[in-house]
């Protein structure tokens, strides 16, 4: 047994307090600790994403104790994919915070970013529902503090709102973890799916509750309509650098879905059936129209990237509620390219702010450096939307062509196509107000040369970018990839046996227990 | 004895919701508070209701109390203590910072509420 797995938990997790006690008044220092370790991350989670590409599970028994009586981690496709994806947005989120100054802004940034990604990776490892919750919790504490970093009225009253919202979440997380111990008495994902298949028929109602009040704490992380109301003032007050890294956040919901409503709860399993076709894919469909719609009546740069959030984790769930291999493979597809494309829209309203009195959508003084922070809006908008040549196109080809079976494909291809078409309109009329308008517009008498932003934060949008085209180039082998990971997902036997059957340090009893 | 938790528990959850809907900052954490009260009591009795039986699984003993929601009780009071604390120090400085303590996004019609107020 290895113990490199757990890597990705443990580094931020020791980096955090050493940068709070050691470094709290060198910024040089938590600086140059909190990229080495991202990049470690990365490191770690390439090894790992190779390692689960065969289809290898790997199983790490915390304290040699086995399942269903431990806490497990488990790495299969899925989660080393999802651990990578948040090392990669890490690094460059990390290197635009350092770039513009948004870390030296107010303090223990770098020790709250380690501790998010703590918490983030630790969600995506875990095999324990109750381990699940606390790495929510981790992930959103240390998110409370991200989110009113440097301060400010509107920023504390939306973090009001946020850290509400969630709590309320965690409350109703419990009350489900609650409902599903007290019907099967475990709480181990793959303990839990084998004992969902024993229950009768008849019995079902305490389970039924658990599903219904597990998918709707998901779908609060997820901001699946009529839940996302915390996400528009939050993501948009947030610091830049912040907000870009909560691109992955709303992402972890739908890690969640994915994992225990294709695991614990498969779509062919009588006792929650219904809940996917006849819940989810209305509420995700609606998501998708009110985000869109959302892009096209914010009056704010940052609100309209907000939106633009919810209305691609909207395309995101109408994917996954389909429930097939292929909806759960273009699915995969489109969560790396809207957490890439979120973040570096986010990161470049934040440029346009720097140089701006506020975001709103109206003709003002041209920024400074506008040109190429024009260009990357430019880029980064049509990826948002799904034109040619970006893979926002192609993620949308394959939600299309995966939802060809469904029976409520007339809906799905009209409001994909059409939320499209408004989304276009958002993002044309913003960036044209933005960045055109401005030069008919003289700066004011007063205004001083605003300095252009930092090499490093165009390095960082521009690494965003190029992800994105990489994720482009090779989309077949992605698509391929996530192909496999959907295909693992939906025969999940060598997952159960795995962990299951692995014998910890109790299995073989000794003499004098 | 299940009817005096179960009960309880509704009450605590029903007015848990009530305070969290009056939308200003006090009743709402005070809301959230008997919210999380209500779960830690709900997470308890999910491993059966028993009294006087040993937690611990030995020869001889047939009734046993589960020890494992007491074990999840305890990390879910830790960790909403801990988000109680938090959440109190936010609002308070929004409350300090603005003169406002609503939840709520201001509106057109409100937007004045913190100058009438004070």
């Amino acid at each position: 047994m290895t113990h490199w797995i757990i890597a990705p938990v443990v580094l931020p997790a020791l980096l955090a307090p050493f940068i709070v006690l050691a470094a709290r008044y060198h910024i040089g220092i938590q600086r140059t600790f909190s990229v080495v370790g991202v990049l470690a991350l990365i490191a770690v989670a390439f090894g790992l994403a190779v390692q689960a590409s065969d289809g290898t599970i790997t199983l790490y028994q915390l304290g040699d104790w086995a399942a269903p009586f431990g806490i497990v981690l488990v790495g299969d496709r899925l989660s080393t994919m999802m651990v990578l994806l948040t090392a990669v947005l890490a690094l460059f989120v990390l290197l635009y915070a350092i770039g513009s100054g948004w870390d030296n802004r107010g303090r223990h940034f770098h020790a709250l970013f380690q501790f998010q990604l703590m918490g983030i990776m630790g969600a995506f490892l875990t095999g324990d529902l109750f381990n699940l919750f606390v790495f929510f919790e981790v992930l959103l504490i240390a998110s409370y503090g991200l989110m009113i970093h440097a301060g400010g009225n509107a920023r504390l009253r939306a973090g009001v709102q946020y850290v509400l919202f969630n709590l309320i979440g965690s409350t109703l997380f419990l009350f489900a973890l609650g409902s599903i111990y007290a019907e099967t008495g475990t709480l181990n994902m793959a303990d839990l799916a084998q004992r969902a298949t024993l229950i009768g028929a008849d019995e079902t109602v305490g389970l039924r509750v658990a599903a219904v009040l597990l998918l709707l704490v998901f779908a609060i992380k997820a901001a699946v309509v009529p839940l996302h109301f915390w996400l528009p003032s939050s993501y948009a007050e947030a610091p830049g650098p912040v907000a870009a890294l909560f691109a992955i956040m709303t992402k972890v919901g739908a890690y969640a879905i994915i994992r225990v409503y294709t695991m614990i709860f498969p779509p062919e399993l009588e006792v929650t059936s219904g809940l996917h076709d006849v819940w989810l894919q209305p509420a995700a469909l609606v998501s998708l129209a009110i985000g869109m719609i959302g892009v096209l009546a914010a009056k704010r740069l940052d609100r309209l990237v907000a939106f633009s959030v919810i209305g691609s984790m909207g395309m995101v769930m109408v994917t996954i509620a389909l429930f097939t291999p292929e909806g759960i493979a273009a699915a995969l597809y489109y969560i790396v390219h809207s957490t890439l494309a979120g973040a570096a829209l986010f990161l470049i309203a934040d440029l346009v702010r720097s140089s701006r009195r506020d975001l709103d959508l109206t003709a003002q003084a041209p920024v400074a450096g506008a040109t190429l922070t024009a260009a990357l809006f430019f880029v980064a908008a049509i990826a948002m939307v799904g034109l040619p040549p970006l893979s926002g196109f192609i993620g949308k080809l394959l939600v299309l062509t995966a939802a060809y079976d469904s029976e409520y494909v007339v809906w799905i291809w009209a409001i994909v196509l059409g939320s499209s078409l408004i989304s276009i309109l958002g993002f044309a009329r913003a960036g044209s107000v933005v960045f055109w308008k401005a030069t008919s517009v003289a700066p004011a008498d007063d205004a001083e040369a605003a300095t252009p932003p930092a090499i490093l934060s165009y390095v960082a949008v521009g690494g965003l970018i190029a992800a994105l085209m990489a994720h482009t180039v090779f989309a077949g082998q992605v698509h391929g990839y996530t192909t496999a990971v959907a295909a693992q997902l939906f025969a999940p036997e060598p997952y159960l046996s795995t962990v299951l059957e692995t014998p910890g340090k109790l299995s073989t009893p000794k003499e004098g227990y | 004895m299940e009817m005096l938790v179960a009960s309880a528990i509704g009450v605590m959850t029903a007015g848990g919701i009530y305070l969290v809907l009056r939308l200003r900052t006090f009743p709402v954490i005070m809301g959230i508070s008997l919210l999380t009260y209500a779960v830690n009591v709900f997470l308890f009795t999910s491993g059966r209701l028993t009294t006087g039986a040993p937690p611990i699984l030995r020869d001889g003993v047939a009734i046993y109390a589960d020890p494992l929601p007491q074990a999840l009780v305890l990390t879910a009071i830790v960790i909403s203590f801990g988000m109680t604390a938090v959440v109190v120090m936010i609002g308070l400085g929004a409350f300090l910072g603005s003169d406002d303590d609503h939840v709520d996004d201001p509106t057109d019609e409100n937007e004045d509420r913190a100058g009438d107020a004070s």
